[in-house]
């Protein structure tokens, strides 16, 4: 009976390839926007991650221009500072736990510097937001011009890049995150100072009278307990009138809105290509049955009980059903897993695709999903052939 | 095998017409014996096939019983009823009845394969020499001619050596020569004990019948 199932479907070649490839599409539309949809999340979560902090302090100038927002969103180079005098002043408030400062520095793509890129600075003394990430690809302390290099940037370990003419060496490659620290330099202060003080030197740093001993970039404070991230930004907006507070979070909020935007549409598309998908396997297994009615009535002529005619049917929807979904989500994966950094670029979103583990998981439910959607749409016209008048469809051509 | 029918009737509803309810096949007593090739004639309509469909466990009757080694066909369950037709009952239904994506072999060896039995191919192939199709062996349905697929549907239906063999027009569509070979055939079934009834319009049938039945509108009987 198996064999029968098989020798029809290679009997109907153009048939068995339509309802192939309707199920490849529903595999593949569900893996393929699941991914998507996933990795976008996967993205933010990174993102907030690497933000890290309740709440981030820089300078007031920086947010003129929406400098900073582009710099840790967008991924545009740029770097400001105040000076450690009203660091000094925001870190007095009540409210401000754990605080760590950040040195940013842009490198520009002209002779003194190998690469463009932005070079943020933290200190491995109070840093809670970037070590942690650093540390799950370097196990070692950063020395004096070490830097680390964000997953996207064509620098390798052991390479060595310069910097307003200081040499540097690549000490480790951080993982992958979706974001823009993807393509930023990362060092610990010393180092940063060092770049600072040179760039200053050369006369091609933007704020010539800065004092680099003595500035910071930005504060990454956590609220202490019993203060509010809200109440915190409030009350260091209101005291301290040259730098400006905000939360994290809602940085992140307007990437956080147009992703779930995406992902809202990604769901919908999906939700339609089943509908439609369905309806359509609906239809071609109905067809296909219909077409061959006589066959089925055959079958009963020579002793197929009711249920082994509906068997037949249903087996022949698995088949299909089975090797299209497998195409499917083949061709799903060929697409996304190379080709994810365009697609990061295209929805210009934090994107980072889940774990091998989690995409096999995703790309087994698709399959499973797809071929149980084709059976479903199949045991209609399983049902219908299991009750089909023998006698009045073999007189149909006396 | 015997097989019985007693007080058997089948009644039909046509949507059109005065009378919409009329009875295809009249109140019926009659027994099928072993080793007897019974002939059944009558005009078209009259209501053959429906008969030969309910004695051959595909249509129910309306009323009456029909039973086969005492067994009641139609108070069987549908899966037990298909595999005692499939193993005693050999049925060449009107009509082309071929499945399209098999081969003629295939399509032979069907009634095995439908229970996943182990084919007995000597037995198929003897068939096909017997009825002139084994050039045809590997050959698909839709390359036959209509006489050719008549015949591969009377290898299908004796196949499993049925004890029961019922032949509707089996030989509709073939020339005089293989008419006759058909139904020498057939009678050579009935004398290794088959019950074989063959309903027909061919007049020379007469000539190998043991039982000749008459059917006229809907009332069967025996001449
Ligand atoms: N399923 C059905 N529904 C309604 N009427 C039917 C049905 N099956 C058969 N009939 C009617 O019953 C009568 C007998 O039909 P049947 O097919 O048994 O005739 P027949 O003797 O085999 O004719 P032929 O020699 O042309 O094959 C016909 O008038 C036919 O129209
Ligand atoms: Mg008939």
């Amino acid at each position: 009976m198996k064999s029968l199932a098989i020798k029809n479907l290679k009997g109907r070649p153009v048939r068995t390839a339509v309802l192939m490839v309707l199920a490849a599409l529903l595999s593949f539309t569900a893996l393929g926007g699941t991914l998507v949809v996933a990795s976008l999340g996967k993205g933010l979560d990174s993102l907030k991650a690497r933000l890290g902090a309740d709440v981030m302090v820089v300078p007031r100038e920086a947010t003129m221009k929406k400098k900073f927002e582009d710099i840790v969103l967008q991924g545009s180079t740029g770097y400001f500072y105040m000076s450690s005098a009203l660091a000094d002043e925001v870190i007095q408030r009540e409210g401000v736990g754990q605080v760590s400062p950040q040195f940013f520095l842009a490198s520009t793509g002209s002779s003194c510097c190998s690469i463009p890129v932005q070079i943020i600075g933290f200190d491995p003394d109070t840093d809670f937001t970037v070590s942690p990430w650093i540390k799950r690809t370097y196990g070692g302390e950063l020395g004096k011009y070490d830097i680390v290099a964000g997953s996207d940037l064509n620098a390798f370990v052991g390479d060595k890049l310069s910097f307003y003419g200081v040499e540097c060496t690549v000490a480790a490659k951080l993982e992958k995150t979706g974001t823009t620290y993807d393509t930023t330099v990362f060092t610990n202060k010393d180092t940063i100072t060092a770049l600072i003080q040179s760039s200053l030197d050369k006369g091609m740093n933007d704020f010539n009278d800065t004092d680099p001993e003595h500035s910071v970039s930005c504060l990454m404070i956590n609220a202490a307990d019993g203060t509010s991230p809200e109440e915190l930004v409030n009350d260091i907006n209101i005291h301290c009138k040259k730098v400006r507070a905000f939360r994290s979070g809602d940085m992140i909020s307007g990437i956080a809105g147009s992703l779930s935007g995406v992902s809202q549409m990604i769901r919908l598309l999906i939700a339609a290509v089943w509908v439609l998908g369905i309806v359509i396997l609906l239809l071609a297994f109905t067809m296909s049955v219909n077409e061959r009615k006589k066959e089925f009535a055959v079958l009963r002529v020579m002793g197929a009980s009711r249920a082994k005619l509906a068997g037949l049917v249903l087996k022949e929807a698995l088949c299909t059903c089975l090797g299209g979904s497998l195409i499917g989500a083949v061709v799903g994966l060929l697409v996304l897993l190379p080709f994810n950094g365009v697609i990061e670029k295209t929805l210009a979103l934090p994107f980072l695709l889940p774990n091998a583990g989690s995409i096999t998981g995703f790309a087994i439910a698709a399959v499973a999903l797809s071929v149980i959607s084709g059976a479903a749409a199949a045991a209609v016209s399983a049902w219908r052939v299991s009750r089909i008048d023998t006698g009045l469809i073999l007189r149909g051509d006396n | 095998m015997e097989l019985i029918a007693e007080k058997v009737t089948r009644e039909f509803v046509r949507p059109s017409g005065k009378t919409n309810r009329f009875f295809a096949v009249k109140e019926t007593d009659f027994a099928l014996q072993s080793g007897r090739l019974t002939v059944l004639m009558g005009r078209s309509g009259s209501g053959k096939t429906t008969l030969l469909n309910m004695l051959s466990g595909l249509l129910m009757p309306s009323s009456g019983r029909i039973t086969a080694d005492g067994k009641d066909l139609y108070a069987m369950p549908d899966k037990e009823l298909s595999r005692f037709r499939c193993e005693h009952f050999g049925v060449i239904p009107q009509g082309q009845t071929a499945i399209h994506s098999l081969t003629v072999t295939e399509n032979i060896l069907l009634p095995f394969a439908l229970y996943g039995d182990a084919p007995d191919e000597a037995r198929a192939r003897q068939l096909m020499e017997r009825l002139d199709i084994a050039d045809l062996a590997n050959a698909r349905p839709a390359e036959l001619s209509g006489g050719e697929l008549r015949r591969v549907a009377i290898a299908r239906a004796l196949v499993r050596k049925p004890s029961l063999i019922f032949a509707d027009e089996p030989t509709g569509d073939l020339d005089d020569e293989n008419t006759a070979e058909v139904f020498r055939f057939l009678k050579e079934c009935a004398s290794e004990g088959a019950t074989v009834l063959v309903v027909t319009h061919e007049n020379d049938a007469k000539g190998y019948a043991d039982i000749m039945l008459k059917m006229s509108a809907g009332v069967l009987t025996q001449e």
